[in-house]
């Protein structure tokens, strides 16, 4: 059978891949993707070989900072970058979870001043293998995988 | 600030510190200066401490008791009330119901805060009492037998000692009901810092036999999901008298008040009472975290000519 491209080729720009399904539209709220002026290209539901479904996102001539794929890490692991120039894949980036987590998510903690008060939530990640976050202000230890984004 | 993440040296500076106020309470250390004390929770005892702390030193004092008098029950936030009231003076005391807000307040304030504490997270300044009432007592911390007794779950001030205890290489023995057992975070922080530790559900006077400090706290009935478990247990978290014969004679009781029946009333005259000298000693710990914040070091207090005999 032949073999067809899910989604049409990029001439420059940056692959999303292996992305939860479900979490697909976290990717685009957390990146901001809904106020790209370039071409954004969402698959959803697409078949994967891995994961069974996937969701897939290719966006024109934009290369995130480290610090914005760093943000994926709350979302899921194992997501793919591939950065692609003139059609060809120039460079493949892990999404790697950062030492700290600045207004990206929410603290668990109802009585934390963060959820009280105008401001930032700041969380250092304490264990990047079990995914655990604390946070800066109420001390509460979170799992990563029960976090809510703001 | 934590209590728990301060090194040993910085701990020992404090205590020493400390110790310069219990020989002279009285000075102008401060006078010129204003201290605030902003209780946006209710607490009559801490803030009589810090007040009186300030008062000693010729501070003056600028503040409210009872949140319902302030601008945020109108809804200002508290970076506002923090920004407004630090153009007033050099230090601010803060006690919130919110936890982080102490912290908070420090990262938008141009004035040093001092945490009197916030909700369930910190209350460095009774840590650092209890460290003084401990060191003033048994005239070391290192290597002593702390039994902590009753809620060690919620127990606030139990969990600040046992992590500041660490650099002190003490032994500590949890006596608390099974519902209210020390937390596994806290056992599992003892085995990273090797600090040894003993369980134990009962409480009697073989059980205690050893203990150089004896901490007790409330086993409060709303604590529990099982009130069953609670009337069973109840009684089984006193001390009474009878308890402390054969105790080590160098025991002192230890409480951070207030107390409701935990330790028997017969107990307030036998030697080994110290909880209302642990109170007084807050005093000078809370002198001594003033200062500290003031930028007034050590040596300040040691050559301070200010003192009023």
């Amino acid at each position: 059978m032949k073999k067809e491209l899910q989604v049409a080729a990029l001439e420059n720009g940056t692959v999303i891949d292996h992305i939860p399904t479900e979490k697909l539209f976290d990717v685009v709220n957390l990146l901001g993707l809904q106020s790209m002026k370039t071409p954004v290209t969402i698959g959803y539901n697409l078949p994967s070989t891995i994961m069974g479904c996937k969701g897939i996102i290719k966006v024109a001539d934009k290369f995130f900072t480290d610090e914005e794929i760093s943000r994926l890490s709350v979302i899921a692991e194992n997501m793919k970058l591939v950065l692609i120039r003139n059609y060809e894949i120039v460079e493949k980036k892990d999404v790697v979870t950062p030492d700290q987590l600045k207004g990206i998510v929410k603290c668990a903690n109802p009585k934390c001043i963060c959820n009280n008060e105008p401001m930032p939530t700041l969380f250092n990640v304490v264990d990047k293998v079990k995914g655990v976050i604390k946070c800066h202000y109420c001390e509460k230890e979170q799992a990563l995988k029960d976090v809510k984004l703001l | 600030m934590t209590i728990a993440d301060l090194s040993k040296e910085k701990l020992n500076y404090l205590l020493e510190m400390a110790r310069e106020f219990e020989k002279n309470p009285n000075r102008e250390l401060l006078k010129g200066r204003v201290v605030a004390t902003l209780f946006f929770e209710p607490s009559t005892r801490t803030r009589l401490s810090f007040e009186t702390a300030a008062n000693r030193l010729g501070a003056r004092v600028i503040g409210f008791a009872d949140p319902k008098i302030t601008s945020g029950t109108k809804g200002e936030t508290l970076k506002d009330t923090i920004m407004m009231v630090s153009n007033y003076v050099d230090v601010i005391v803060m006690r919130h119901y919110l936890e982080g807000a102490a912290r908070y307040a420090s990262e938008v304030a141009p004035v040093p805060i001092i945490n009197a504490g916030d909700g369930a997270n910190q209350h460095p300044s009774q840590t650092m009492l209890d460290l003084y009432t401990i060191y003033q007592t048994q005239g070391t911390l290192e290597n002593l037998n702390i039994y902590l007794v009753g809620d060690l779950k919620y127990g606030r001030t139990v969990h600040s000692l046992l992590m500041a205890m660490r650099h002190y290489n003490p032994t500590f023995h949890f006596i608390a009901p099974k519902e209210l057992e020390m937390p596994e975070e806290y056992k599992i922080y003892c085995k990273e810092n090797n600090i040894k530790y003993v369980e134990h559900t009962d409480f009697n006077s073989e059980v205690i036999a050893d203990a150089d400090i004896l901490y007790m706290t409330r086993v409060q009935k709303e604590r529990f999901t099982d009130l069953m478990e609670y009337e069973r247990v109840k009684d089984v978290y006193i001390l009474k008298n009878d308890m402390l014969e054969g105790t080590r004679d160098n025991l002192k009781i230890l409480h951070p008040l207030p107390r409701v029946n935990e330790i028997a009333y017969d107990i307030d005259d036998n030697p080994k009472a110290y909880y209302f000298q642990q109170a007084k000693n807050g005093l000078f710990a809370r002198q001594a975290l003033i200062c500290d914040c003031l930028g007034i070091t050590l040596d300040d207090v040691k050559n301070d000519t200010t003192i009023i005999k």
